[in-house]
């Protein structure tokens, strides 16, 4: 579980399948042979979860170098010259023992095969035979180890067990008992990351059957997890459940856009079609967990209410002309920028740019929630970071427009240009939008894009690629899962041509010259490229924002330097 | 690397050609005189081998039910692309399938790409797609070349069942855990 | 009927001349189309299939037994004529219109003026005379056929040179070159035939009936058809023929496997129709001379000839020695025997493979000229020998002689293997 770098002092020499590594004092086998490259099957152990060691999958067998009882001096093997090992009869479990100096370890001897086919065996006795129709198939680890331990056949001529089946555990998760092999991962989640008590087993024996606890149901936020760490296909997700085989589809890394704590995830699809959102695992942001909720946001792309065309008063018209249009407003003068902590930080410093050539000062929505302390943050905003760090804003966001508001009350404000925020949810009337020209860049329908004179449709996360600063000043890039739809232009491209009729120049909208310029022109980001970055993130110098009163409380990986001095109504 | 063919020298009646010629002229009479070894085909059809590869259809059982599972794997395993599958579940108020959860929404088999290569039915673990013996398949356009769920049923029919798996499973499950 | 010969004779010899061009036009032309017909049935047959056996027009199927026409393709026959002229006439942008026009109607001429000297049968006149049916019997008649029927190859050169297209261009020179390898031999091979005729003394001829003549003389000799005295002769004119008229496995001027279409790649609907007609008729004519020449004409057998025929007949009754009678027999004799050889051309087609370009020059020039040569040299020096009456000493030397020379030609050692 320690992944912080260990003192040389606390690392401990172990030999594994004949190959002698140095791992921090605590590892357990399991980790070290990963260190090794070797894999050693497992079904309940989880690196981010405790140890209970009860599918007995992970039996290894290990020794220690022999020292004599009365002396304690090594005993020599007279054959090889080295100190002679003593094997323990009898083999161990790999995840409940720790290296301890010295400590060898055969993790594919005839007799842990032997014991692994034995536990695979057994697993397989009441194991229905569902793999067409369970969606686990691909990536389930039973049936990865029952190809490298199964037999084949089955010797079980006796009827097998009969559980029920399509169980409903939540809302969200759906329980195939059958199919279950008593892991316990899941109730150790709910118990140790949720700290939602909920599951447990009833009845022995083979009898025995994961439940919820009278009474409740597994409907806390996170309870999909349990649906990821499930081993096999007991527990499904039932918004995924029978939609597609996860050997169609194709993972790309993403983040999630719900708070600040930037989740890492893996979005996949099909075709340009998404099927599901998954955590990916990031040690210093989100381990391997990710809320329910974001897991839901893929279904943004293709909700009815998505802009698809660009408009002109309500009118659909060509991309051409509606950025024409904009152009034409943008130069009348008097204009007002809204940018938008969901943006990505490529579109800020775009939208920086924006405000630049406009002269005036770019104003941020702040959004604010109750966080849950775990991976949901109060700062709903994926990007504010972000937005400090290109420059787009000085100071922190307020929830409400007031100062936009007056001056569009005070006729010093002709039009608006809204990157991406809904101006009617942050605090602007009906009223006050009539009396300006409204030019919205937007994903989806809303009050703002209804009244907006000109309308330029963008993409969503899963259609673009780009970066978030998350609260640690955590730079994390995510990738194009899916094309956007036909005649959608990418934020960058629209951006960078609204900069161009604003008069604020030629620039670059291709991800890899941007980056040029963005890293040319900003200190905390020099020397970064987004190609280079790595998956997990590059944590930058927040040093210039440590005294602002950032609205955060705590959550996984993250506390807060300071109590919020003030948190934003 | 150059390879030399090793040609044996002609004999002097090969040389002079034309009793090779007449050889030839001998066998081309005889068979001017055989009856034909062709086919009128459309007014004749050919006999169908058994374990013939013709045209991929889906199977019911001998129940009548719907033997495909949407598993996918032929969708996978086929090597032009031909078959496309939307899965979703079967609804629990279907008493005689209800207990086999999953099944094919839709069922496409494009028949301009299909190659009649067979993997489809070597990797059906329900035994539900056949390539049986139609063989020719025609249409006008495009749309009508992709075979979909009712006309690859149409075509399949019904072929006996080894195994009657999801039946051994309803049973099972209507016996019950004893324990419960 | 002697009313219809009356009316004949009363003709002016213009309009009668008129009259057998026509008919000899009129039935060269469809027997050309057959022919294509005939050739793709024999080809089927010879594959095990059943071909062309589809066509009927609906207004003749309630015919009863037409259904044996049609399982015979007759009206394939009917089909492929209208397609050819009806179907789109397309002129390619590229060629040279004028000879790109002209090439087909070139093919068509020497096709259709070779046959006024080629004599098609005979009848026997009240004073017992064999009168050959011939549109113009004139002394020069061999000639002439080699004369004109050579021009044919313009047409497959002019239409590869006006195509202005590779292909055709190639198969018009081949067909070119291989015209002037194949004719010399050719012509070398009949004159031992007319060495043999025109003995000392008597009357010099190179007409065709009178080489039939010469076969239906009395005595085992004098009834002797030239294949059996001169075999060799024989077997190098019936290959140069094949080569003459592109027929397989001499078609080196339209090989679709390396040419596309060869000469008439550009060339569609009815120009290319008479390319394909024109061919036909070359065969037919080849054939004809061939049968002349070397089996006997109108004779029915060897040592049977047509005036002995009359002869039994007018045993019969003296009606069917009326001359038309005669003549229709010899007609359908002579016609008989062209088919055959037709037949032939079709059997070598489907049995032969193509030769190679180089195999074609190399036959023609290392190994039919030499042999056509040397059978003439052959014939020469044995009717001298015969005619002068010289010892046993000279046809030793003669055998000697002819020994050595074709052991030098095909088995000498020194000779890489031509094919």
């Amino acid at each position: 579980m320690s992944s912080a770098p260990a003192k040389p002092a606390d690392l401990v020499t172990v030999n594994i399948d004949g190959k002698e590594i140095a791992v921090p004092k605590g590892t357990n086998v399991i980790e070290a042979a990963k260190l090794v490259g070797v894999e050693i099957p497992h079904y309940c152990y989880h690196p981010k979860l405790s140890i209970v060691g009860n599918c007995r999958m992970c039996l290894i067998e290990m020794g220690m170098p022999a020292v004599d009882p009365a002396t304690k001096a090594p005993v020599m093997d007279a054959a090889t010259g080295k100190q002679k090992i003593n094997w323990i009869p009898r083999p161990q479990i790999g995840c409940g023992t720790n290296a301890s100096p010295g400590l060898h370890v055969k993790t594919s001897s005839p007799m842990a095969r032997e014991a692994r086919e034995g536990v695979t065996e057994f697993l397989l006795i009441n194991h229905p035979l569902d793999c067409p129709i369970c969606d686990q198939a691909g990536e389930c680890k039973l049936q990865e180890h029952s190809t490298a331990y199964g037999r084949g056949y089955s010797r079980f001529i006796e009827q097998k067990n009969v559980k029920p089946k399509r169980t409903q555990l939540g809302p969200r998760v759906t329980l195939d008992d059958e199919r279950c092999i008593l892991c316990s991962r899941c109730i150790r989640f709910s118990k140790e990351i949720a700290k939602d008590d909920v599951l447990g087993f009833i009845d022995r024996g083979s009898y025995s059957t994961l439940t919820c606890y009278p009474g409740k149901q597994l409907e806390n936020n996170y309870s999909l997890n349990t649906v990821d760490i499930c081993p096999v296909g007991a527990l499904t997700s039932t918004d995924f459940r029978f939609k597609m085989r996860v050997w169609f589809l194709k993972q790309t890394p993403s983040i999630d856009t719900e708070s600040s704590v930037g989740v890492n995830t893996e979005v996949w699809s099909r075709e340009g079609v998404l099927y599901r959102i998954t955590p990916r695992r990031n040690d210093a942001v989100n381990d391997t967990w990710l809320a329910d909720s974001g897991r839901m946001l893929y279904k943004q792309v293709k909700a009815d209410d998505r802009l698809l065309a660009p408009a002109i008063g309500g009118n659909s018209t060509g991309g051409d002309m509606a950025l024409k249009a904009a152009a034409d407003l943008l130069k009348a003068g008097s204009v007002a920028v809204v940018s938008s902590g969901r943006s990505s930080l490529e579109e800020q410093f775009l939208t920086k740019k924006l405000a630049d050539a406009l002269k005036t000062q770019a104003s941020l929505v702040s959004r604010v929630g109750q966080g849950d302390r775990l991976l949901i943050s109060s700062d709903r905003n994926p990007n504010v970071r972000g937005a400090l760090v290109t420059g787009l804003i000085s100071a922190l966001p307020s929830q409400k427009l007031a100062g936009l508001a007056a001056d569009i009350d005070a006729g010093k404000v002709k039009t608006v240009i809204s990157v991406g925020e809904d101006l009617t949810a942050a605090g602007l009337t009906a009223a006050q939008l009539a009396k300006v020209s409204v030019i919205y860049l937007g994903t989806h329908n809303n009050a703002t894009s209804a009244a907006a004179k000109v309308v330029i449709p963008t993409l969503t996360v899963f259609e673009k690629s780009g970066s978030f600063v998350n609260q640690q000043f955590r730079l994390q890039k995510f990738a194009k899962a899916v094309p956007g739809p036909a005649g959608v232009n990418d934020d960058l491209v629209t951006l960078a041509e609204l900069v161009a009729a604003a008069g604020g120049g030629i620039l670059p909208f291709a991800l890899g010259q941007l980056w040029t310029q963005i890293a040319a022109e900003t200190k905390v980001l020099a020397g970064l490229s987004h190609a280079a970055l790595p998956a997990t993130g590059h944590l930058l110098d927040a040093s210039a924002w440590a005294g602002l009163p950032f609205c955060e409380g705590e959550t996984l990986h993250f506390k807060p330097a300071a109590v919020p001095a003030a948190v934003n109504a | 690397m150059a390879y030399v063919v090793e040609r044996k020298s002609l004999s002097l009646s090969e040389r002079l050609y034309l009793p090779q010629i007449v050889a030839g002229m001998k066998v081309t009479l005889k068979h001017l005189f055989k009856p034909n070894v062709t086919l009128e085909y459309p007014d004749v059809r050919p006999a169908i081998p058994p374990g013939y590869r013709g045209v991929p259809t889906l199977v019911k059982d001998p129940n009548g039910r719907e033997k495909c599972v949407s598993c996918q794997l032929c969708e996978f395993v086929c090597p032009p692309k031909a078959i496309r599958i939307t899965p979703g579940e079967v609804p629990a108020n279907q008493p005689d399938r209800a207990h086999v959860e999953k099944g094919p929404q839709a069922f496409d088999i494009d028949m301009l790409r299909c190659i009649y290569c067979g993997l489809c039915q070597e990797v059906c673990p329900e035994e539900a797609i056949f390539l049986q013996n139609t063989f020719s398949m025609t249409g006008y356009t495009r749309a009508e070349m992709v075979n979909d769920k009712a006309k690859l049923y149409e075509l399949g029919g019904t072929l006996p069942d080894q195994h009657f798996k999801w039946d051994k499973k309803k049973a099972a499950e209507e016996r019950g855990n004893p324990h419960h | 009927m002697t009313a219809i010969v009356e009316l004949w004779n009363s003709l002016h010899p213009m309009l009668q001349a008129v009259i057998k061009g026509l008919a000899v036009i009129g039935v060269i032309f469809p027997l050309g189309g057959a022919s294509s017909l005939v050739e793709r049935k024999v080809s089927a047959w010879m594959q095990g299939r059943p071909g062309p056996n589809r066509a009927l027009p609906f207004w003749v199927a309630w015919v009863p037994g037409i259904s044996l026409l049609q399982r015979l393709g007759v009206f394939h026959l009917l089909a492929d004529g209208g397609k050819m002229f009806f179907k789109e006439d397309s002129l390619p942008g590229h060629v040279n219109k004028f000879y790109f026009l002209l090439a087909p109607v070139v093919a068509m001429i020497p096709a259709l003026t070779t046959v006024t000297a080629v004599p098609l049968g005979a009848y026997v006149d009240e004073a017992g005379r064999v009168v050959p049916l011939i549109l113009a019997n004139v002394d020069i008649g061999l000639l002439a056929v080699f004369a004109v029927s050579s021009l044919g190859v313009y047409a497959l050169i002019l239409a590869g040179w006006a195509s202005n297209s590779k292909y055709p261009f190639l198969g018009g020179v081949r067909a070119s070159a291989q015209l002037i390898s194949y004719e010399l031999s050719m012509t070398l091979s009949v004159i031992p035939v007319f060495l043999w005729i025109n003995v000392p003394g008597g009357e010099g001829t190179l007409s065709l009936a009178k080489a039939v003549e010469f076969q239906s003389q009395p005595g085992f000799l004098g009834g002797m058809w030239f294949i059996f005295i001169m075999p060799i002769a024989a077997i190098v004119f019936l290959v140069s023929l094949f080569a003459e008229t592109n027929r397989l496995p001499f078609d080196m001027a339209e090989g679709e496997a390396d040419l596309v279409g060869g000469f008439h790649t550009e060339y569609g609907a009815m120009k290319w129709g008479l390319f394909f007609v024109a061919e036909y008729a070359h065969m037919m004519i080849g054939s004809a001379v061939f049968i002349l020449l070397f089996f006997g004409g109108w004779n029915p057998l060897p040592w049977i000839p047509l005036s002995l025929v009359v002869g039994w007949l007018g045993a019969v009754s003296p009606v069917l020695t009326h001359p038309i009678i005669v003549g229709l027999l010899s007609l359908g004799i002579f016609v008989g025997k062209v088919l055959f050889m037709i037949f032939v051309f079709m059997w070598v087609r489907w049995t032969v493979p193509r030769f190679r370009y180089d195999q074609v020059m190399k036959m023609g020039w290392q190994k039919l000229l030499p042999l056509a040569i040397g059978n003439l040299l052959f014939y020469a020096a044995a009717i001298a020998i015969r005619d002068l009456q010289l010892g046993v000493a000279y046809w030793a030397a003669l055998a000697v002689v002819t020994v050595a020379a074709t052991w030098a030609i095909f088995a000498n050692p020194l000779q890489k293997p031509a094919l």
